[in-house]
């Protein structure tokens, strides 16, 4: 079992013709996604890697079938490829693409709230969503674990690889990767509450980092309504204030967005949090090797 | 990026938004002529981007030219908050009648934007949102429907403005917004936002952060950068498209990936607790998930002309990049640089891990690059580079 995406997902890339789409879409395909076609207005009815190429989403959709699209176009483009997806109501939008402008990720998500909450929308700068053994919808090297029974949400890629590595021998359910911008769609909170609601989920690793209270939110949340273990890693307690540490979101202003302050906050509603990567691989190797 | 309040004020001239005429000023015989031009009472600003520029005597009022210059005197090249003022804003003295506080922002938590407004301007709104929380209305703006005059006038009520300086300030909001949105700004503050004797509404003052991943479309930003403030190792990596920021230690840190660096940081700093002079990071450097050898050099190269640096740290994750093509990209690097002869001469300390780990270790450890030791876990490797710059070798 999965959240979100799963063996019989079918996956449309749009900005597939592309240097980073085609390199990701031939990943994807070698991990055994079912990836069915792209969308690129200009080269429509071709085809790429040996899928046909579309003119739109609602085309490749009505054609496909396909449940999810991964995007890659690139940033000045975005606003307009996720506002495509939305309008054709695909239900699973999985944005890579990084350096997007945030009134552009505020604009789509109003628009994607406006339209209903039809699609789910993970990202901007993403590595997408995994489901080891099952489909890859995004960049995260599906060979670094196996299927398993842990679920993993993230707000780094790199993080997410090390955990999963590090767990390997459990393996996950799936593991999201929400991306690191002031402005996402998919947050900490919707992933726990799905994790929970999942039966093949039995626990959950949390990764965070310095800005916005993303964090502090998911520990108010996890509160109240998660009762699987959750084991945390909280990224950035050295970063200097107003300084944005590689990711457009992770800054810490005044005295809000510390780490210090999130690892608090998760710690008071009972979730252990690691000091480093491996000391929260080890915490949750404790929790699975007890169950 | 934060704009200086002058910056801000001359954007907000751009679109309409009524400000006092200021002139800026790096010296004080600039200074003197700026307040002859500007005649009767001015007032002189230090330009920091910092808040608390008045508690600090960062602002004071002269009555004329003579006073302006003795003013400035003090304020130039005065300590606020750890920015020094290299230059004040020179501005005709406005006569207030009233003070009120507005803001556009971003809104992380509910991925909207937000306008602020409150008839109790003039000071720390955050104070006032703390004490009388009544007084300090947030209206939730909708990127889709944005802001007329309409919802200007419909925010300054909510924010218990008087009827006189409605008209006046739903204007000033109005064009605000369209600034906002054109600019590409995650910040516009006008505190405060006055109601002149002359009944005007004006914005005293201007804060303005602008968005990073907008520069493709925002070309004239560039003007904006504070070139002399940048911190030069920090100016260097930009040119050579690194994601670099200087810190105050002396392990230097390249690693891939925001999130794994942030880390990298962190467990450099943990582990420097243990040993002399507790060793800490001297940097954040991201190469990004591909790692190539060209990237890795340039990396190395910026570090190492870090003279706080007594001791580098490698830390990458074989993700999309497998570890022995990131292996191969550090021996290319150490070629490229000893072709350059900038040959590598400080410890490193590499960490590789993930896909293909092994032959990543093996590539190393065939290669024999001097003054290069592999370690097998993140932990491990940050002790012992901690270790090294505590050595000091």
């Amino acid at each position: 079992m999965a959240i979100w995406l799963t063996e019989n997902s079918k996956i449309i890339v749009q900005g597939m013709t592309g240097g980073e789409g085609t390199k990701h879409t031939r990943r994807m395909l070698a991990s055994g996604a079912r990836v069915v076609g792209g969308v690129n207005a200009r080269k429509a009815g071709t085809t790429h890697e040996g899928l046909p190429v579309f003119g739109t989403v609602k085309e490749a959709i009505e054609k496909t079938r396909a449940d999810v699209s991964v995007v890659f176009v690139p940033p000045a483009f975005t606003k307009d490829a996720v506002k495509e997806a939305i309008d054709a109501e695909i239900p699973l939008c999985v944005v890579i693409t990084e350096g997007v402008p945030v009134h552009d990720s505020t604009e789509f998500w109003a628009y994607a709230v406006a339209k209903g909450n039809k699609t789910r929308i993970i990202g901007p700068n993403c590595p997408g969503i995994a489901s080891p053994g099952a489909s890859n919808a995004g960049i995260i090297p599906a060979d670094i674990t196996t299927a398993g029974r842990i679920g993993l949400v993230s707000k780094s890629g790199t993080l997410t690889y090390q955990l999963m590595y590090e767990l390997r021998d459990f393996g996950f359910s799936t593991a999201v990767g929400i991306g690191g911008d002031p402005v996402i769609g998919t947050t900490h909170i919707d992933a726990l509450q799905a994790f929970q609601e999942d039966p093949g989920t039995d626990a959950i690793v949390m990764i965070g980092e310095i800005g916005g209270d993303a964090e502090e939110r998911a520990a108010a949340y996890i509160e109240e309504h998660v009762t699987k273990p959750v084991v945390a890693y909280v990224a950035g307690f050295t970063a200097p204030e107003g300084k944005t540490m590689g990711h457009a979101g992770a800054i810490v202003s005044g005295s809000a967005g510390t780490a210090q302050a999130k690892k608090e906050a998760l710690e008071k509603v009972g979730v252990r949090v690691g000091k480093t990567p491996s000391e929260t691989a080890r915490l949750m190797r404790e929790i699975m090797q007890s169950r | 990026m934060d704009l200086f309040e002058h910056q801000a004020k001359e954007l907000f001239a751009d679109y309409g938004i009524p400000v006092p005429r200021g002139i800026v000023a790096h010296t004080v015989e600039e200074v003197r002529a700026a307040a002859e031009q500007l005649t009767g009472r001015v007032v002189v600003k230090a330009q920091v981007k910092t808040g608390g520029r008045g508690k600090a005597g960062g602002v004071k009022v002269a009555d004329d030219a003579a006073d302006a210059v003795e003013k400035a005197g003090a304020i130039l090249g005065m300590d606020i908050k750890g920015h020094t003022v290299h230059k004040v804003l020179v501005e005709e003295a406005s006569a207030i009648a009233e003070e009120y506080y507005f803001s556009f922002l971003l809104d992380r938590a509910n991925r909207t934007f937000l306008a602020i407004c409150s008839a109790a301007g003039g000071m720390d709104i955050e104070e006032v949102a703390h004490s009388t929380p009544e007084k300090v209305a947030k209206v939730p703006v909708s990127a889709l429907t944005g802001v007329d005059r309409a919802k200007a006038r419909d925010i300054a009520i909510a924010g218990g403005l008087p009827e006189k300086a409605l008209d006046g300030a739903a204007e000033l909001i109005e064009k605000l917004w369209c600034a906002f949105v054109d600019e590409d700004a995650t910040l516009v503050e006008v505190n405060p936002m006055i109601l002149a004797a002359d009944g005007q509404v004006k914005a005293l003052d201007g804060k303005v952060t602008l968005d990073d991943n907008a520069t493709f479309r925002q070309a004239d930003h560039e003007a904006f950068a504070d070139k002399a403030a940048e911190d030069p190792l920090e100016a260097k990596a930009k040119e050579k498209d690194l994601n670099y920021v200087k810190l105050d230690g002396d392990v230097g840190i390249i690693g891939n990936g925001a999130g794994l660096v942030m880390s990298t940081l962190d467990v450099v700093a943990y582990a420097g607790e243990a040993f002399p002079g507790k060793p800490s990071p001297a940097n954040f450097l991201d190469i990004g998930g591909g790692a190539s050898a060209e990237v890795m050099a340039a990396g190395l190269e910026i570090i190492m002309s870090d003279p706080s640096v007594k001791s580098i740290f490698v830390n990458v994750f074989g993700g999309i990049t497998a570890c022995d093509a990131v292996a191969n990209g550090i021996v290319s690097a150490f070629k490229l640089l000893e072709s350059r002869g900038e040959a590598v001469t400080h410890p490193l300390v590499v960490r590789l891990d993930g896909n293909n780990a092994q032959l990543g270790r093996q590539i190393l450890a065939d290669a024999a690059l001097p003054r290069v030791e592999l370690v097998d876990t993140m932990d491990d490797a940050a002790k012992r580079a901690a270790e090294l710059a505590a050595a000091g070798v």
